[in-house]
């Protein structure tokens, strides 16, 4: 049995770039969806519109331009009686030869393509909208709310404290947040905080004191809507240390030794009413320096374990908006 | 001889015969069941396969316990933060039997894994990866990667301390992949942080997407072992192409190759004393 080689006949629709370009477009509207809507999207939507319309353009121009078949007759006459022993149906030739109707577009093609690109396009008005209800939510309105962690008298200059929070009071427990704060005292005639996330720089685990924290001096601050701080004086005096992989930063938050990539992530802050407000956080590639005379790498918000400077910065060139 | 036993039999053993009969048939007339059963159960397979062939079966049997005790631990279990912690204590502590069949699926978890790796090793060491079973290696190892996926997704349920932070690792060791790492990690939130929705997020990412995921593959996975047979162990005088049976010769004198039986039905004789 001789199957049909590949090379027997050309490919109908010659090589094009355009689906190329078509998929370039749609990356373009994805990335611009997260990046910027307003700018990015319609360029994509312009150059995936363009090409697909090339592209179907050139995939159907055989197909257009080929001009209308003579029907053959068909041939009267009686059969050959066969004495030949019988063919399996899937060998030899076809009993009936395909009728050449001579129609550019015969009705059951047609029909083959109403329901193919209906079943599409049904197919895809429920699962664009489901997917995206699906993805979108994690990249929206995500940012980080302004936190009251207490009066500024509670924070003794020159003293680290480790201070809990409530990220979101509303949501419970799973918002607990720790940093490592010390008041630097006046930098310029205005405060100054040091404000270190505990969140470890390798892959996200709480990292710890090392150096004793005075749980005996622990002090609970209630505030409005819920806002539960919890201060414990600590003598980081050999900086933080993470228990999962056994990352070590040293006071400031510099990476000392072990899988860290970076230094320890920081908090902006504000003082509001003689508050010390909470900012966004950001994060550090590293520390120059002390306290309030300390110069700070400062970097846009970075996932644990990413680089923000080296190369390797180029393998995390985009982040989720937070 | 068996002509003569069958005409020895009674009256009223053949129209027992005939009322058992009758309902398969009824079946098997209408939409060929039985015989589709017949055809998945009874295939022929090399005669020197041994205890090594059943690993594939018992991962199956690992997961499908992992299917039914999961729905069960469903109806009692809470996917919310401030429930989900208390909801395992009560399960485990007291429902009657919870105790086991959080121990089932806990413990069932690590098993599945476990057979799945020594299945892909028998798998890997008969060589029976290759020609043409490679596709078969692709949806395996597909299901290994989904099944792990599972693991990974279900470890955040009980929403303990272990829980909670093996489950910061690993989101976070997701974001660190190049380019869409990120990205990754914070869908896998739900956000920016862990938080309330994470939980239900995995949950039904454990309950729902990726077991319809595994029944897919495990249905491709054993429509391609049917297809193309169960494959000889390397030593099988079968597979170095000796006249092991002369009267049924490996198909197309590809080794290791066995054709299953055509569909004729769901018995073997054909049904002729009906």
């Amino acid at each position: 049995m001789t199957e049909p080689q590949h090379g027997d006949r050309p490919h109908s629709p010659g090589p094009s770039l355009y689906p190329i370009g078509f998929a370039a477009g749609v990356a373009c509207i994805l990335v611009g969806l997260i990046i910027n809507p307003m700018v990015i999207v319609p360029i994509g939507v312009v150059i995936a519109v363009v090409c697909g319309f090339l592209w179907a353009r050139d995939a159907t121009q055989e197909f257009r331009v080929e001009p209308v078949g003579a029907v053959e007759p068909e041939r009267g006459g009686p059969r050959e009686s066969t004495d030949a022993p019988a063919v399996p149906a899937h060998q030899g030739e076809a009993a009936m030869a395909e009728l050449d109707t001579g129609e550019r577009f015969p009705r059951s093609r047609f029909l083959e393509g109403a329901t193919l690109g209906f079943g599409a396009v049904i197919g895809g008005l429920v699962t664009v909208p489901a997917v995206g209800f699906m993805i979108v939510p994690a990249f929206k309105g995500q940012g980080y709310p302004k936190v009251d962690l207490g009066p500024l008298d509670n924070f003794t200059p020159g003293q680290w404290f480790v201070t809990k929070f409530f990220m979101h009071p509303d949501a419970g427990e799973v918002s607990h947040r720790t940093a490592y704060i010390r008041n630097n005292g006046q930098l310029n005639g205005k405060p100054s905080f040091t404000i270190i996330s505990n969140r470890c720089a390798h892959l996200g685990c709480p990292v710890q004191p090392n150096g004793p924290v005075q749980d005996n001096q622990k002090k609970d601050i209630n505030l409005p809507k819920g806002q539960r701080v919890t201060m414990i004086p600590a003598i980081p005096a050999g900086g933080y240390g993470c228990p999962c992989h056994g990352g070590q930063y040293d006071v400031e938050g510099n990476r000392v030794s072990g899988p860290p990539v970076r230094a320890l992530d920081r908090y902006d802050f504000a003082i509001v009413d003689g508050h010390l407000i909470l900012g966004t956080p950001y994060s550090v590639s590293h520390v120059k320096g002390e306290g309030k005379d300390a110069l700070i790498y400062k970097y846009k918000l970075t996932g644990p374990g990413e680089h923000v400077d080296g190369w390797e910065q180029i393998l995390y060139p985009l982040q989720p908006p937070h | 001889m068996a002509t003569a036993a069958r005409n020895k039999k009674s009256a009223r053993r053949r129209q027992l015969e005939a009322a058992i009969n009758y309902p398969i048939d009824w079946l098997e007339e209408r939409s060929g069941l039985i015989g589709g059963l017949r055809y998945f159960l009874f295939r022929k397979v090399p005669g020197d396969t041994g205890w090594w062939h059943t690993l594939g079966s018992a991962t199956l049997t690992a997961f499908l316990v992992q299917a039914l005790t999961g729905v069960i631990l469903a109806m009692y279990y809470k996917p919310d933060p401030q429930n989900a912690y208390q909801s395992i204590q009560h399960i485990t502590n007291d429902l009657t039997l919870g105790w086991l069949v959080r121990g089932m699926h806990k413990w069932g978890a690590s098993v599945f894994i476990i057979l799945m790796f020594f299945h892909m090793a028998r798998v890997f060491l008969f060589g029976a990866y290759k020609y043409p079973r490679e596709l078969n290696w692709i949806i395996g190892v597909t299901l290994l990667a989904v099944g792990m996926l599972e693991g990974f997704t279900g470890y955040l349920l009980p929403w303990d301390q272990t829980a909670y932070w093996a489950t910061v690792v690993g989101i976070n060791l997701n974001g660190t992949a190049p380019f869409l790492g990120p990205f990754l990690a914070d869908f896998l939130r739900g956000g920016g942080e862990i938080g309330t929705e994470t939980l239900a997020r995995f949950y039904s990412m454990h309950m729902l997407l990726i077991p319809g995921l595994i029944f897919a593959l495990i249905g491709l996975h054993l429509y391609l072992v049917i297809r193309l047979g169960v494959s000889s162990p390397p030593w099988s005088r079968e597979a170095a192409g000796s006249d092991y049976d002369a009267d049924e010769p490996a198909t197309n004198g590809r080794s290791g190759l066995t054709q299953p039986a055509a569909r004729s039905g769901w018995r073997r004789n054909g049904g002729d004393d009906v």
